[in-house]
Formats: C-alpha cells, sequence, structure tokens
C-alpha cells in the first residue's frame, strides 16, 4: 500500500434543487466530505439511509457532477470534465451495482454485458475480447457457457459474478462497490465477499466498499468511514474504530447492530436514538447529530452553532465531535446508555 | 424460476419464443383477436382475388338488391356488389390504420426518447408544446389537419399520423425517463460508452416491448379515424371504395335499405376490436411479472 | 394445547413454467407467548406458509393439511369464519410499511377502520382507542400522528404503525414478516425492542419469519429453520446457536461475518434446488459435505437429537 492515493475527494459537495410547483431548496446528500484511498487498500463507507454514501460513489464514478469540491482519480482532476475527456480516464475505475437484476441489461446475454466495456473502451480486437471475457468468467467462478445466457436466467449470486467481472474487464485501479451484496441471500453473500477478497488481493486493486453492513466492513476492510446525513463523522481504521469507536454516532451504530449469537446479543446494552433522522433540506445547525446525541446536553451550545471539524485526534483516527479531543479522550458508550435512562 | 445446474435443452431465445407463445395460447380473446386481423389484412391484400366483383361494377338492373347468391351482401344503391366494396374497402382501412401508426412512432419515438433521455430544455420544450397538442381530442386535431391538407387517401393517413403523434410522444418520454435510471445504464455510462451508444444499445431495445403494444392498440383507433375522415369527405374520394364513404352513402336509404349501414359498420367495428383485443393479449404476454 | 398447530402443509403454485412446490408437509406448532423465528433465505418458503394459513395467496396457489387454530382448521374454514380470525386474533405485519399503508387516508383513519370493522367501535371510540395504540408503539406525539398521512413519517414509524394496526384488536398471534430488513440498523434496534415489549406486555404470541440470524438471536424463543419447502432444523434459540445440527444451519452460520473474527466466510456451493419437482431425496445433498448414496436416494424425517431440538438430516451433528 505504497505510493500516491488512487482516488482524492476534497470537501465534496453534492445538493439536488427540490423540483415541483413552487418547491424551493436543496437536498444536502453529500456536504463536505474529504478522503484518499491508497494504492490496494479498501476503504469501507458505512451509514445507514440519507447519510449520502452513495451519492459520493455516484459523485466518485461520475456518473453525478459535484456541486462543489474536488474529485482526483490517480493525480488528474476529473470533477468537471466533460463526457468525452472522461472517455479514457474510465478504464481506471469502475463499478459494482446493489441490485443484480436492474444492473444488467436484460436484453444483451452476460458475454456481451461483460465485454461491453472492452468493446467501448477499444483496448482489444474481437478474438482478444474473447479470451479476456472467458478468463474473467473464470476468474469470478462462473462456467463459460454461461456466456450465452441471458441475465434472468441467472441466479441473484451470479448475475453479481457477472457484475464484478464487467467491472473487473479493463483492469481498474479503483473498485467502487455500492452494497454489492445486501440484496443477496446470506449464503450467496460469503460467496461474493469472499471473491471479492481474493480478487482483490490478487488484483491489487483500491476498493471503496459501501454499505449500511458493519460486520462485513470489518471482514473486509481496511479503513472505515461512517457518514452521518451526508458528512464523515469518524475515520479510522477498521480494528481500532470497533475497538474504540468515538463519535456518539459510532457508538450507536455499533451498539445496535444485532450479532448471531443469543447469549453475546441478549447480555448486549444498546444505545437507543431518540427521534428519526433530520430531512436532508433541512439539516440541524452545527452538530448535524445533535438532535439524536444522548450527550447534546454536554455539547450545546457550541453544537447549535459550529460544525465539528474532522480532526485527527489520534494518529490515523479522525473523529467531527465537539466532545472529542486531540488524545482521543471523549464521551463513552457506558455513559451514552445511562445518559439515555 | 428454476435454477437448474443443468444446460437447457433449448436456446434461451427458444425457451422465452416457447413461453410467449403458451402465454398466447392462453388467451382465446388475444387468439380470436389475431385471426380476425389477419383475415382483415389478408382480405385487404389479396382483394382482387377476394372480391367477385369490382369496386365500381354497376349494375343498374339489381338496385338495392338483397342478399342473393351473386351478391352475398347485396347490393347498394347503383347495383354495385356490397361484399365487394367492404374488402375494397378494407384497403383503405388497414392502409390508412397501419401506416399512420408507423408513421406516427417514426417521429414520436425519437422525439419522445431525446425529451425523456436528454431532459433539460429539450424536454421542457417538448413536453409543453405535446401537452399543447394533447389539449385536442385525437379526432379533432386529423379533422383539422385532414381539412387544410386535403382530400385524399394519403393526406388522411399523414393527418391520422401527425394526430397520434402526441400521445406517443408522451408514452416514449415516460419509457425513456424511466430507462435512464436503470443500473445497467448507469453501468453503460461508467463503461465510457457514448450517448448515442447507450440509446441504441440500451434504452431503445428495452422499450420496444411497450411501443409494439402502444402501437398495436392505436391501430383501431386510426381505422375509425379513416372511418370519419371518409364519411367527413376528407379521406377517399369516390369512386374508391371506404367503409366511411359506405356509412355516408348509405344514410339516405337508411330506411329502404337499413343493412347498407349495417355491413360497413359491422367492419369498422370488428376490424378494429380485433386488433384491440390483440393489442390487449400483447401487453399482457409481454410483460415479464404475468404467471399465467 | 398448542395457540397454532400446522400439520402436514403443502402448497404448489400452477406457473407458466410448471409446479412449484413451495412448501411440503410442513408440520410445526406456535405456542402461547412464544416468540417463534422462522429463518431460511428466498425460496424456502417461509413467508408462503404463513400467508397460507390467512389465504392470502394467489388463486394459482394449492394448498393442502390443516391448521388449527382455536379448534377452527384455517385451511378449511369458510371465508366469512376466516376473516373474523384474520386481523382480529391472527395479525400480519409485512415487510414494506409504504406499500401496506394506504397513501390516500390518515393514520388514525386506516387504524380506525380495523377497530370499527372488527370490533364494532365508534368513530370516537376508535379514535381514541387508536391513540392509546400509537402511544403502546411508542411513536412520539401520538394525537398528532393520527391526522397524518403515511408519507409524512418516516420508515421506522410506518412500521410502528403497522403494529399498531395489528395489534389493534389484541391478537393472540402477530405474525411479522421480514419487518426490519427495509429499515436502517439503528431503527431496527427500536422495532425489536418493541416486540419484545409487546409480548412481555400483552402476551401476544409471535412468528417473526426473517433471513437475519441476528435478529432471530436477538428475540426469538424457538427457531425453525427451513430449506426448499421443509423443515430443516428446530430447535430452543439458546441451542439453536451453540449445537447446530444440520449441515445447513451450520453453513448459514458460517456464513455470516462476527465481529473479531477474520476466518473466511464459509460458502455453500451450489444454488437453492428447483422447486419444479419433489425430490425423492434430501433437497440439500447436492450442496451438502456429508451427501452419501443414502441422502441422495431417501428423504430424512425430522428426528429428536436432543430434547426439543429436531433436525432433519441422516448425518446430523456438529461441523
Amino acid at each position: 500500500m505504497n505510493g500516491a492515493p488512487v482516488v482524492e475527494v476534497e470537501s465534496l459537495v453534492k445538493h439536488f434543487p427540490l423540483r415541483g410547483l413552487g418547491a424551493r431548496g436543496v437536498v444536502h446528500a453529500v456536504d463536505g466530505v474529504s478522503f484518499s484511498i491508497a494504492p490496494g487498500e479498501m476503504l469501507g463507507l458505512v451509514g445507514e439511509s440519507g447519510s449520502g454514501k452513495s451519492t459520493v460513489a455516484a459523485c466518485i464514478m461520475r456518473l453525478l457532477e459535484p456541486t462543489e469540491g474536488s474529485i482526483r482519480l490517480l493525480g488528474e482532476d476529473i470533477t468537471h470534465l466533460s463526457r468525452r475527456e472522461l472517455r479514457p480516464l474510465r478504464r481506471n475505475m469502475h463499478m459494482v451495482f446493489q441490485d443484480p437484476y436492474s444492473s444488467l441489461d436484460p436484453r444483451m446475454t452476460c458475454g456481451q454485458i461483460v465485454a461491453e466495456p472492452l468493446v467501448v473502451q477499444r483496448l482489444l480486437d474481437g478474438r482478444g475480447v474473447d479470451r479476456r471475457v472467458d478468463e474473467l468468467f473464470d476468474r469470478v467462478g462462473l462456467r463459460a457457457e454461461l456466456r450465452h445466457r441471458y441475465p434472468h436466467e441467472l441466479s441473484g449470486g451470479q448475475r453479481q459474478r457477472i457484475g464484478l467481472a464487467r467491472a473487473l474487464a479493463v483492469s481498474p485501479k479503483l473498485l467502487v462497490a455500492d452494497e454489492p451484496v445486501s440484496a443477496l441471500d446470506v449464503s450467496v453473500q460469503a460467496s461474493i465477499l469472499n471473491l471479492l477478497r481474493e480478487l482483490q488481493e490478487d488484483l491489487g486493486f483500491s476498493c471503496l466498499f459501501i454499505t449500511h453492513d458493519l460486520a462485513t466492513v470489518e471482514y473486509l476492510c481496511d479503513r472505515v468511514a461512517v457518514m452521518y446525513l451526508g458528512q464523515i463523522v469518524e475515520l479510522a481504521p477498521t480494528a481500532e474504530l470497533f475497538a474504540s469507536p468515538k463519535h456518539p454516532y459510532t457508538q450507536a451504530l455499533l451498539s445496535a447492530a444485532v450479532v448471531p449469537d443469543p447469549v453475546a446479543q441478549r447480555a448486549r446494552v444498546r444505545i437507543v436514538l431518540e427521534g428519526d433522522v433530520p430531512s436532508p433540506v433541512e439539516p440541524p445547525s452545527g452538530c448535524r447529530f445533535r438532535t439524536r446525541c444522548p450527550f447534546e446536553p454536554r455539547s450545546a451550545p457550541a453544537s447549535h452553532e459550529q460544525e465539528p471539524p474532522l480532526l485527527e485526534v489520534t494518529p490515523g483516527h479522525h473523529v467531527a465531535c465537539h466532545l472529542v479531543r486531540l488524545g482521543g479522550e471523549g464521551p463513552r458508550p457506558v455513559e451514552a446508555v445511562e445518559a439515555a435512562s | 424460476m428454476s435454477y437448474v445446474d443443468v444446460a437447457p435443452a433449448l436456446s434461451p431465445r427458444a425457451r422465452r419464443r416457447r413461453i410467449l407463445r403458451r402465454r398466447f395460447l392462453r388467451r382465446p380473446l388475444a387468439v380470436v383477436g389475431l385471426v380476425v386481423a389477419l383475415v382483415f389484412v389478408l382480405g385487404a391484400i389479396l382483394a382482387p382475388v377476394v372480391a367477385p366483383y369490382s369496386a365500381s361494377a354497376t349494375d343498374f338492373s339489381s338496385v338495392l338488391g338483397p342478399p342473393s347468391s351473386n351478391h352475398l351482401l347485396g347490393t347498394d344503391e347503383l347495383g354495385r356488389d356490397v361484399f365487394s366494396r367492404i374488402v375494397w374497402g378494407s384497403r383503405a382501412s388497414i392502409e390508412a390504420g397501419v401506416l399512420s401508426v408507423l408513421l406516427a412512432m417514426v417521429v414520436a419515438v425519437p422525439i419522445g426518447l431525446a425529451a425523456g433521455y436528454f431532459r433539460g430544455w429539450i424536454d421542457t420544450v417538448i413536453a409543453r408544446l405535446t401537452d399543447v397538442l394533447l389539449a385536442f381530442p385525437f379526432l379533432i386535431l386529423a379533422v383539422g389537419l385532414a381539412a387544410i391538407l386535403g382530400p385524399s387517401l394519403s393526406n388522411a393517413t399523414l393527418a391520422l399520423g401527425i394526430g397520434a403523434v402526441p400521445a406517443l410522444i408522451r408514452i416514449a418520454r415516460g419509457e425513456a425517463l424511466a430507462l435512464r435510471e436503470e443500473d445497467y445504464v448507469r453501468a453503460a455510462v461508467a463503461n465510457g460508452a457514448g450517448e448515442l451508444r447507450i440509446i441504441a444499445r440500451h434504452v431503445l431495445p428495452n422499450m420496444l416491448s411497450t411501443l409494439i403494444v402502444q402501437g398495436t392498440v392505436l391501430i383501431p383507433t386510426a381505422i375509425i379515424g379513416e372511418a370519419v375522415l371518409s364519411y367527413l369527405g376528407l379521406g377517399v374520394q369516390p369512386p374508391t371504395p371506404s367503409w366511411g364513404v359506405m356509412l355516408s352513402d348509405a344514410q339516405s336509404y337508411l330506411t329502404q335499405a337499413p343493412r347498407l349501414a349495417v355491413y360497413p359498420g359491422l367492419a369498422i367495428f370488428l376490424c378494429s376490436l380485433s386488433f384491440n383485443l390483440l393489442g390487449d393479449g400483447l401487453r399482457d404476454i409481454l410483460d415479464p411479472r404475468t404467471t399465467r | 394445547m398448542s395457540l397454532l398447530q400446522v400439520d402436514e402443509l403443502s402448497v404448489r403454485f400452477e406457473t407458466d413454467d410448471g409446479n412449484v412446490h413451495a412448501v411440503d408437509r410442513l408440520s410445526f406448532a406456535l405456542e402461547e407467548r412464544e416468540v417463534l423465528g422462522v429463518v431460511g433465505e428466498s425460496g424456502c418458503g417461509k413467508s408462503v406458509t404463513f400467508m397460507s394459513l390467512l389465504r392470502l395467496l394467489p388463486e394459482t396457489a394449492v394448498v393442502s393439511g390443516r391448521a388449527t387454530f382455536g379448534g377452527v382448521d384455517l385451511l378449511a374454514a369458510p371465508t366469512p369464519r376466516l376473516r373474523r380470525i384474520r386481523g382480529k386474533e391472527i395479525a400480519f405485519v409485512f415487510q414494506e410499511p409504504m406499500t401496506s399503508l394506504n397513501p390516500a387516508f390518515t393514520v388514525g383513519n386506516q387504524i380506525g377502520e380495523v377497530l370499527r370493522r372488527h370490533l364494532g367501535l365508534g368513530r370516537r371510540e376508535a379514535r381514541g382507542r387508536a391513540r392509546e395504540l400509537l402511544d403502546l408503539v411508542r411513536i412520539p406525539a401520538p394525537a398528532r400522528r393520527l391526522d397524518e398521512y403515511p408519507h409524512q413519517l418516516s420508515g421506522g414509524m410506518r412500521q410502528r404503525v403497522m403494529i399498531a394496526m395489528a395489534l389493534a384488536c389484541d391478537p393472540k398471534v402477530l405474525i411479522a414478516d421480514e419487518p426490519t430488513t427495509a429499515l436502517d440498523v439503528t431503527i431496527q434496534a427500536g422495532i425489536l425492542d418493541l416486540m419484545r415489549d409487546i409480548r412481555e406486555r400483552l402476551g401476544t404470541a409471535i412468528v417473526l419469519i426473517t433471513h437475519n440470524l441476528g435478529v432471530v438471536a436477538d428475540i426469538a424463543d424457538r427457531v425453525i429453520v427451513m430449506y426448499a419447502g421443509r423443515k430443516a432444523e428446530e430447535a430452543p434459540v439458546h441451542e439453536l446457536f451453540a449445537r447446530p445440527q444440520h449441515p445447513y444451519t451450520i453453513g448459514l452460520l458460517g456464513a455470516v461475518p462476527r465481529p473479531g473474527a477474520s476466518r473466511r466466510l464459509q460458502e455453500i456451493p451450489g444454488r437453492v434446488p428447483s422447486l419444479a419437482e419433489l425430490p425423492s431425496a434430501c433437497a440439500f445433498a447436492p450442496r451438502c459435505p456429508r451427501a452419501d448414496e443414502l441422502t441422495r436416494t431417501n428423504v430424512p424425517e425430522l428426528r429428536e437429537v436432543a430434547p426439543g431440538h429436531l433436525v432433519a438430516c441422516f448425518h446430523p451433528g456438529p461441523s
């Protein structure tokens, strides 16, 4: 994991204007996100609905154009490039989508789907494309005959493998995986996750892995970023985040996750967050988490007025919270439970 | 759905065809629609063979004659064979009905697709224009256009086609709008594909089923439209027969020989109904969610 | 006497591609005040089983067997009788709260409808009781919510409204089909707490249908694991997780990433079998590491391997 970062995101902002009669205002989908991914690194992006994680992915992939901020891919600024200018650069990044049913064109055969990036990028001639497609099918564990089948004839797991094969066809340096296993059965999830891990070890690409499932992140990722309402609230190496989460939201998230072990699960004490996630159209002033934070009484009035910056409180561990001091000292989960009761 | 780990006996295309055929046969109304529509279409194409008399052959010795062995459906006020005129008249209906819809599709689909796919100002302009045109009922629009263009079958076909364009634009636009959000379209963008390729390879092929169904359902409207235009004298000109003209002529003889109105009326009804049933069935059959 | 006793339930669908045997001779019981977790992946028949009990399946479904509830066979009862039970004594909560609630009516109206219809309450009474119910499911500011429409509520709140509607007539059984799958993790935690609360306070028996083993570990008393329309294993919850005996259960437990563990996830090779024919062999055999001649030619019957612990396997045992 040495060398210049594969992707650098700087103060990324994406707002969507509200449409409709007399509607005014914007949806603050992403509001100032910064991070980078080193070569060969897998960064997990975790958040619940409305956190903006999928929008971040879409911006990096330039399926959307950022409102503000910048995205650098292999050192080159791609934030506002036109489609034509982007085309050659798209050899360096690709994406796997969440829904195995809608991510493959139902009117194309699986072989054609996997070949398409190669055809569009004009990297190989006809026979070269064929050989590469065979190679890719093999890599993702699919029988070569499936080339001629249509997506609806394959199972969900097989379709995700096709999606992976397509994404890796041009040997990109960056793979963005947006909830790639959420729509699959548990036993199938395991095989796709294992496959992803193997491929990453073999081929060495960097990966932005987006999910709402913490257990998966712990299994696969080197570092984790936790998002809430369009911003990153915590960013740390995986082991450290799970061992010592500093942001109250991360703590609540970890405590809410269910574990398949009745003894352990029932012994845990949950931090229950009050209220609903605020609307991204009118995010709370200052710290966005303050409306649900069990430590809000302590952080007021600063949390109402100032947005907490994302600070590196211990080496490699970034937190955006008024109550976490440099050196890592901050509110602890057990206090949150006490505060709630 | 079965995902057996064995190679299927049939290729994917053949399997899909078999499923479609089975679904079709389970819908007797659609089968009837197809058969009757085919009868009309073939009758129109093979008119010289099917019709015993020419459309304008008069026989003043047997004017307003009842059905007989010589004249299956009787004769009209000029002694012409009604059955033959019905057969020859079907040409106008089928031609106008089918051609006008094809014309409308060729014009409307690209426009609707552009509006739905590119959005932005193109969409705003097209959508608003279409909304204005849609304020006019189809027939009013067609009649108005035909009156401007002048009476003839080709002008009538043109008028009907143009009249159908706004509705088809709206349908094509809706489809394109939905399809551009599909993940596989985003994947194509991620591949680096240009707009043209995405539209040609991903959007258009996936709109096909809907368009086929919409087109088939539009044909009966166009057939009736042609009859209306001809009835009003804006379509086919005498002596060329048309069901609409026959209806108009039959008006003066309603008391003496009401059958002269019934036969063309029945022809219009049956022909448009058959395409309607066919289109209805197709819509059902081509929907991937159908279970029967 | 069990609250609900299901015997030899079979459900077959007649489709375009032939028959689909969704459920094959399933038998189980639900006791009072019990939380029964029904676990399985897609296509295992868990949802179909319970929908068949309340006749919520499409016409292409052919159902056979017996389901005794309060002396009535749900599968054979005349429709009016079933209607009196459905919604009143056995209530159903679905996965997608947005599509289960009518967007055109207020929350108060919809809950009220259940009360007026089943309990014959007047409008004012129904409104009062609806408010109580919203309180029961811990929705803040319940009086105000009564006049709101579904789209004004968040996903978690809508699910609570669904649960309130289900509890309106104080049912003996609440069947929840993947109630938290569409919800965020933090919201899910709240709903699970709520269900636990309901069981404690109201004594309602709950059937929790899910594919999520963590959810089951959280609140279930007893668990049934289903595979390809049949019961693979059944045991009290602690017993199942501590000493799973069926290779499928073992595989499922091994497939879920766990905190702190970095060993490779266990994969179950192959796919769920086609349900087009009823195999006269163990349905799991093609994917099972313990498969042999016996399992490929015979259907394993359920056997008790420990008190209350049933397994349908010729070679049960720990991994």
